[in-house]
């Protein structure tokens, strides 16, 4: 019956999901339609759109417009900027609290992360933390946020509770992205200039492990693992390397790198489809999204969007 | 009594804990000399009278953030010499076993300073001068060097010519000491490069180049052989910028002037460099430069070993920095670390004009067999440097 239903859906042509993609140097958000595998709208945003995500129903999408200092509040079926929200300046990256409610944002210029109430439009909380704040993630339970420092390379660790760091942990050079695993017992945290993944127990914030990767032909310093995403499976991490213009493909129980598949030139975020047979990488270079079929593990399109792609979310139509 | 003792030992347990209370202090000292500005033709580039100094401002404050976290509490001690100051006067002013000195000063001051350490654990860094001689026989046995050196910026113009195969040059010396240490380094990079040296004048003139510049270049460069990239060296900025749009032959112009190569320039913009030229630009008010560069690099790699040792101890500091772990990101895309044989720090060059940066180098292509950050200055075979490596 499930399976009839899922098929149905599949089949039917109203099903166009969508993956949302800001572009840094045109200030706008192309949607690729999955369907037909092309740009259906062009969005325009504030200033230098880069970290995006959608609320928990879809129904409003947020985006970074860091150079406006600004969060961005966007109709999805519009395109219209609704309002924006306090964000600091220079919002960089973000994450949506699973209470859908308060956004917790990385404050580039200002070594910030500000909590920002997205029903009252308030500020709740700013919190110092090291230089040049990032990768930012939260705990599946919610109890804890995540801001990455690329100067200070550390992870502070932030209890939601009373919006306080409570244990720093030192990774290496440079950590753009962090994400907790599904279940929640790791945060994982990726070193640009390290060229490393750290791997840490969220119990007590040990360091589990460390992963590294290695290409052939590829100088190690270009290996620069950025934007990463793990699968609901459990099966597969895919790492964005950056310059190296790879994406490393890792099992997330044994640490070790499964493969190596070439896309666009520096690749940096990435999202999955709804059923996570496909992942969508932003080329910042080459200005292109490149298309995974997960299952075979290949790329399989490559799709123009505009200048510096940079962030990726994925949207469902029904 | 006993009760409020306990109370007291809780509560002080309580700040502790959630101040970080600094248990590692690290002395920096910044050494300036104050240089009188070389008269030039024009004044429209003042050398900043803080150039540098910023820079290691900067590179504190990024250090006390980091150690607001870890219980590191990080001072930077400034000590200025006046243009004519005796070196000697710093002897009494610095113990060499208790802080780390970073010098913004030319080499005599160097040595001067190398000396004076002599005797300590004294762990130093040279964020200015370029000197080839102080990365190879005449290098310093306990100075690190921040400031790429003249070979590593005329290797990276060779690479460019080469990748670009405009590999025949011309070139224009300058007369000043550093215009010919320039030019002997581009002669030693055009062997090492394949690039054909066709013609080469000595700058001779003594006129006010602004009233007769667009005369005088074209037939001081009408019987250059045919060339494909003309090179001009003026380490002050003296009479280089005369010589673009001038020449006889319309020919790109690179080194002191038009395409410049350096250790920073404020068109860099990638790998994240806008969020430094930002903070920067905030406490300074003006562009970053490369002696600016050099000071926050030498700054934020004592805040990195420190940050890594979990210590203030200058041999231990000194080991780390020369170790493989050692790393710094330095917004030029590749990790920043320290040439074991001559204390150089390894890091890309910016080839830029003034409104957009062209390359970085190394160019892609440029290989070696352990770090292509080493295609650019003196590598471990061609340097003559044993002093550094003794220590």
């Amino acid at each position: 019956m499930r399976f009839t239903l899922l098929f149905a859906l599949l089949c039917s042509p109203a099903f166009a999901d969508e993956i949302w993609v800001t572009n840094e140097k045109d200030d706008t958000i192309s949607v690729i339609d999955i369907e037909t595998q092309t740009v259906t709208r062009t969005i325009e945003t504030g200033q230098r759109p880069r970290g995006i995500t959608f609320s928990k129903d879809f129904s409003v999408l947020y985006v970074c417009a860091s150079d406006s200092d600004a969060v961005q509040v966007i109709d999805p079926e519009t395109g219209k900027v609704l309002h924006e929200l306090p964000s600091g300046e220079d919002p960089e990256q973000f994450v949506l609290h699973p209470n859908d409610k308060h956004l917790y944002i990385a404050n580039e210029d200002d070594a910030i992360t500000t909590v920002v109430d997205t029903e009252t439009h308030r500020v709740i909380a700013q919190i110092d933390v090291g230089i040049e704040p990032e990768g930012m993630a939260v705990s599946p339970d919610g109890k804890v946020a995540i801001t990455t420092s690329e100067t200070t390379n550390m992870a502070h660790w932030i209890d939601t509770e009373n919006q306080t760091i409570f244990a720093n942990s030192l990774v290496d050079q440079r950590p753009r992205h962090a994400e907790f695993t599904k279940d929640g017992s790791e945060l994982w945290v990726s070193s640009e200039i390290g060229g490393t993944i750290s791997v840490f127990n969220t119990a007590d914030q040990s360091e589990k492990a460390k992963i590294n990767f290695e290409i052939q032909g590829v100088h190690r310093d270009r290996i620069q693992p950025v934007g990463f995403e793990l699968t609901n499976d459990g099966k597969y991490a895919f790492v964005a390397l950056g310059p190296s213009n790879y994406i490393a493909v890792v099992d997330p129980t044994s640490y070790q790198v499964l493969d190596y598949i070439l896309v666009g030139r520096r690749v940096w975020h990435m999202a999955f489809n709804a059923d996570e047979t496909q992942l969508y990488t932003t080329n910042g270079i080459s200005g292109d999204v490149s298309v995974i079929d997960i299952p075979s593990l290949k790329a399989i399109n490559t799709i123009k969007v505009g200048r510096f792609p940079w962030g990726a979310a994925f949207r469902p139509t029904k | 009594m006993k009760l409020l003792g306990l109370a007291c030992a809780i509560i002080i347990a309580m700040l502790a804990n959630t101040t970080f209370a600094s248990d590692l202090r690290v002395s920096i000292t910044y050494v300036m000399r104050e240089q009188n500005q070389a008269p030039t033709l024009s004044n429209l580039d003042p050398i900043p009278e803080n150039l540098g100094l910023i820079g290691a401002e900067l590179g504190l404050v990024d250090n006390q953030t980091t150690g607001k976290f870890l219980g590191h509490d990080y001072t930077l001690n400034i000590i200025t010499l006046s243009p004519d100051q005796d070196i000697s006067t710093l002897k009494d002013q610095i113990d060499f076993s208790q802080t780390i000195v970073v010098a913004n000063a030319p080499t005599p001051d160097l040595i001067a300073i190398s000396q004076m350490g002599a005797n300590a654990p004294a762990v130093l860094f040279n964020a200015s001068a370029m000197d080839n001689t102080l990365r190879d026989d005449a290098c310093l046995p306990n100075m690190f060097h921040t400031a790429p050196s003249h070979a590593m910026l005329t290797d990276a113009l060779a690479q460019f010519g080469f990748a670009k195969k405009w590999q025949r040059w011309a070139m224009i010396v300058g007369p000043q000491v550093h215009d010919r240490a320039l030019a002997a380094s581009f002669e030693k990079s055009i062997n090492k490069f394949g690039i054909d040296l066709v013609a080469r004048k000595e700058w001779t003139f003594d006129t006010d180049m602004r009233r007769s510049a667009s005369n005088e270049i074209p037939l001081f460069t009408q019987d250059f052989a045919d060339h494909q990239m003309l090179v001009v060296t003026d380490a002050t900025n003296d009479f280089a910028r005369y010589v673009v749009y001038n020449t006889w032959a319309p020919r790109p112009v690179a080194g002191s002037v038009g395409l410049i190569t350096s250790g920073w320039a404020r068109s860099v913009e990638q790998f994240g460099a806008v969020q430094l030229q930002n903070r920067f630009r905030e406490l300074a008010k003006r562009d970053m430069q490369q002696t600016d560069y050099a000071s926050w690099a030498a700054i934020r790699a004592i805040g990195e070993a420190v940050t890594r040792t979990d210590s203030n101890d200058l041999q231990t500091l000194k080991s780390y920095l020369l170790s493989d772990e050692f790393a710094l990101a330095g917004f030029k895309g590749r990790k920043l670390s320290f040439r074991s044989w001559n204390g150089q720090m390894r890091q890309p060059i910016v080839l830029a004009h003034h409104d957009a940066m062209v390359a970085m180098a190394p160019l892609a292509g440029f290989l070696h067999q352990f770090n292509e950050l080493d295609t650019l200055g003196l590598d471990q075979p061609e340097s003559n440097c044993t002093a550094f490596q003794e220590d």
